[in-house]
């Protein structure tokens, strides 16, 4: 049987690691706050570049054209995973990890070669400890996106695609659903396919536009920036399911650490009650020793 | 309101202004524009810049960092990579990134030159607007 000083040494460091955990709760749930903000203040600018990008597609027959729209016969995939940098955050990076891997070895199987990219440290560390070969990896975004970081990348990923190293992107990230549902997605980066859906398209859209540059290099502008939007938008989402991922798993700890509190207390209380009994057995023990 | 248009800014990080004005000028990569109610739909690149727009007898100034303007008959989207209006410009940080890039030209020495000159033309138009004003 532990000594009453062992529990409440016990007692001690559970009490303590509670205070961690909903302190990060606390944190996560500020910093998803944030990201929160960010999202919807990104809307606006995705929609309209969407709106704009649609308006400048239609009507134009010649504009399918573009590298960045031309479907080549896909002999090497390019799949980017993205995950946080940080653990303790339940399940989140896990999850993302599976998708990844089912997609790659779906890709596998068609006999197309994969190649693989990681934004974020543990899916880096993941694949490295599987060792498998990663084409770039962009460690130390989560907690401070920018858009600069999704310029980045896109740069990257259209360098690759023009050139012909890679015929098709497909990312994979965490969409976020609600606090308590982040869904892994994958979702297709290059060859874009359609632009928007068709009720983004503004009603001048019959309107015919002028334009200034040409239409062609204004598309060449502006599709690279779709690109890049897209990028911005899996950052941000899977930011806040990261967010939401971990305040969720410090909740349960935090609750874990109140039912282990309870548990424990009764434990050393049963411990003192069991001191007390045997003592006060001793000293009766000892009075009928004396009245013999 | 007929002779109103619809002026919206929107960068990544947020929507910079909505508001209905009387005339918008920006300054394009071919050429500095303005707008009127009415005018002929059309899309084109911008530069670095200013935009102005007249509300009545007040012009305000905005600064534009490249972007795109989307121009229809009652509405002008400009999509920029970032914006400001001239009374949010951090002077300060400004004349910073002002001796930073000027420094950085100056040692000329493996440096990605188009960036750092597009870094000089930012502060130097955001500092003259915001002394402008």
């Amino acid at each position: 049987m532990p000594t009453l000083r062992d529990i409440r040494k016990r007692l001690k460091a559970i009490a303590s690691t509670k205070k961690i955990t909903s302190a990060m709760k606390m944190v996560a749930a500020a910093k998803l706050r944030k990201v929160q903000d960010r999202m919807i203040n990104f809307r606006p600018y995705a929609v309209k570049m969407e709106s704009v990008l649609s308006d400048l597609a239609s009507g134009s027959t010649e504009a399918g054209g573009h590298p960045l729209l031309v479907w080549r016969p896909k002999k090497k995939v390019e799949v980017i995973v993205l995950t946080s940098d940080r653990g303790l955050c339940g399940a989140y990076n896990s999850n993302i990890l599976r998708v990844a891997s089912q997609q790659i070895d779906s890709l596998k199987k068609e006999g197309v070669e994969v190649s693989i990219s990681v934004i974020g440290r543990k899916a880096r560390d993941y694949f490295k400890r599987r060792s498998i070969a990663i084409r770039n990896a962009w460690i130390g975004l989560s907690g401070k996106i920018t858009y600069a970081n999704a310029q980045e990348i896109a740069k990257d990923v259209i360098e690759n695609y023009e050139n012909e190293n890679i015929d098709e992107f497909i990312i994979v990230f965490s969409e976020f659903k609600s606090m308590i549902v982040q869904k892994p997605t994958t979702q297709k980066l290059l060859p874009i396919g359609e632009i928007g859906s068709p009720q983004t398209t503004s009603s001048t859209a019959t309107a015919t536009f002028e334009f200034e540059p040409s239409r062609e290099v204004l598309f060449e502008r502006l599709l690279p920036k779709y690109v890049e939007i897209q990028i911005y938008r899996a950052l941000l989402e899977s930011q806040a399911s990261e967010e939401a991922a971990r305040m969720t798993a410090m909740e349960n700890a935090s609750k874990n650490c109140e039912d282990m509190i309870a548990k424990v207390t009764l434990i050393a209380n049963k411990v003192r009650q069991a001191g007390i009994t045997k003592e006060l057995m001793d000293i009766v023990g000892g009075v009928e020793a004396l009245e013999k | 309101m007929t002779n109103k248009l619809l002026l919206e800014i929107v960068t990544p990080y947020g929507q910079v202004l909505s508001e209905e004005v009387d005339e918008v000028s920006a300054s394009g990569t071919e050429g500095d524009f303005g707008v009127l109610a009415g005018h002929v739909p059309f899309i084109t690149t911008l530069k670095i810049g200013v935009l102005s727009y007249k509300k009545g007898n007040e012009t305000v100034y905005v600064f534009v960092n490249s972007g795109y303007a989307e121009v229809t008959g009652e509405k002008v989207i400009i999509l920029a990579d970032s914006a400001e209006k001239a009374e949010d410009i951090d002077i300060e940080r400004a004349k910073a990134s002002l001796k930073r890039a000027e420094e950085r030209l100056k040692k000329a020495e493996e440096i990605d030159f188009a960036r750092a000159t597009a870094s000089l033309e930012r502060a130097t138009i955001r500092i003259q607007l915001a002394q402008r004003r």
